[in-house]
């Protein structure tokens, strides 16, 4: 059976905002391309993407990148984001860091601009306002 | 990413930068839009060339072209140290052109100036990643640095092994808070400053010189 895809249940969405949950072990599989393209096709049909692991800091630099490619005028503006801070080292050892196993794992939401705003942001909590198209 | 692959680039990173210490670092200026970044690297070249780097503007996305002033030479404490100013565009998530009509600008102006600034951030990403010895984080002191921006940015310059100052600028404004920046990013040290004006500079060439140098 093939996987399924967020885009596959899109249907009802024009009546509500729809909000795509991505699992750690989903992303797990993916490059970072296919990582950041998943991200972006959902975000530009005006979904709200919530990772539950989050991107590496070089995947968050790519995806600052292509997003600002496909902005477009009165079409999509880019991107909201928003995770928890990053926590620190403190768990991570230096081989760890030497070999580039940065802790990536923070719960991240992300959505169209022109349609979600943080209203209030702390270390342990996120308060998004999320509107529809 | 293999095992392999990671050490050798980590290996890599090191040893260019042990074996490239006499050249030139070049020292990329980053941060948010309207952070003063400009302002400061125009202080900066200014008082070692004479020569300014680019405009400044209270418009946000004024820099959309990363900017680049070669050889310039801080001296401090009887030695010199050379570096290259690479002077960045705001970085952010978004860019809306509507933000610019604000501003006084007609629409067809302002479509072209957010077409340039989301070509500046993408470059001014590509640079990070790709082309800078170490990081100037310029912070606007008068506004809340806990942002999502500034913490990715942060994140991703620490995954690079980069070395980073943090610049808490507009020291000279009244809404300036100093401790917050500092508080934010607590993992690197913050130096405030006025580009604007020139205050504290005395410091910021003392830490440039000692962490670039």
């Amino acid at each position: 059976m093939p996987e399924a895809t967020p885009s596959d249940s899109t249907t009802e969405s024009q009546n509500g905002v729809q909000i795509d949950l991505i699992s750690g072990s989903r992303m797990e599989g993916l490059r970072s391309m296919e990582k950041i393209r998943l991200i972006l096709d959902g975000v530009r049909d005006g979904n709200i993407v919530i990772l539950e692991e989050g991107l590496s800091p070089d995947e968050e630099s790519k995806l600052i990148e292509v997003t600002m490619t496909e902005i477009s005028p009165d079409e999509f503006s880019g991107i909201e984001i928003e995770s928890y801070p990053h926590e620190e080292a403190a768990d991570q050892s230096f081989l760890d860091r030497l070999m580039g196993r940065e802790s990536t794992k923070k719960l991240t939401v992300i959505g169209p601009a022109n349609q979600i705003e943080t209203l209030h942001k702390d270390d342990q909590l996120i308060s998004a306002l999320v509107s529809r198209k | 990413m293999g095992l392999l692959t990671n050490l050798r680039d980590s290996v890599s990173r090191v040893t260019d930068r042990l074996f490239a210490s006499d050249d030139p670092k070049r020292i990329g200026i980053y941060g948010p839009p309207n952070a003063g970044k400009t302002t400061l690297a125009n202080r900066i070249a200014r008082d070692w060339t004479g020569d300014a780097i680019g405009p400044e503007s209270h418009v946000p996305h004024e820099t959309r072209r990363a900017r680049r002033k070669e050889g310039v030479d801080i001296e401090r404490n009887g030695r010199s140290v050379t570096i290259d100013i690479v002077d960045t565009p705001g970085v952010a998530t978004k860019v809306d052109y509507k933000e610019f009509l604000d501003h006084d600008i007609e629409k067809d102006d302002a479509i072209r100036r957010s077409r340039e600034a989301t070509e500046g951030v993408a470059e001014a990403m590509h640079w990070l990643r790709e082309d800078v010895d170490g990081v100037i984080y310029v912070l606007d002191s008068t506004t809340d640095p806990f942002t999502q921006v500034n913490t990715m940015l942060i994140g991703i310059i620490e995954s690079r092994d980069l070395p980073v100052l943090i610049f808490a600028n507009k020291i000279d404004l009244d809404e300036a808070d100093i401790k917050r920046v500092a508080d934010a990013f607590p993992q690197h040290e913050t130096v405030p400053l006025s580009a604007l004006e020139g205050d504290n500079m005395d410091e910021v060439y003392d830490k440039i010189a000692e962490y670039f140098g």
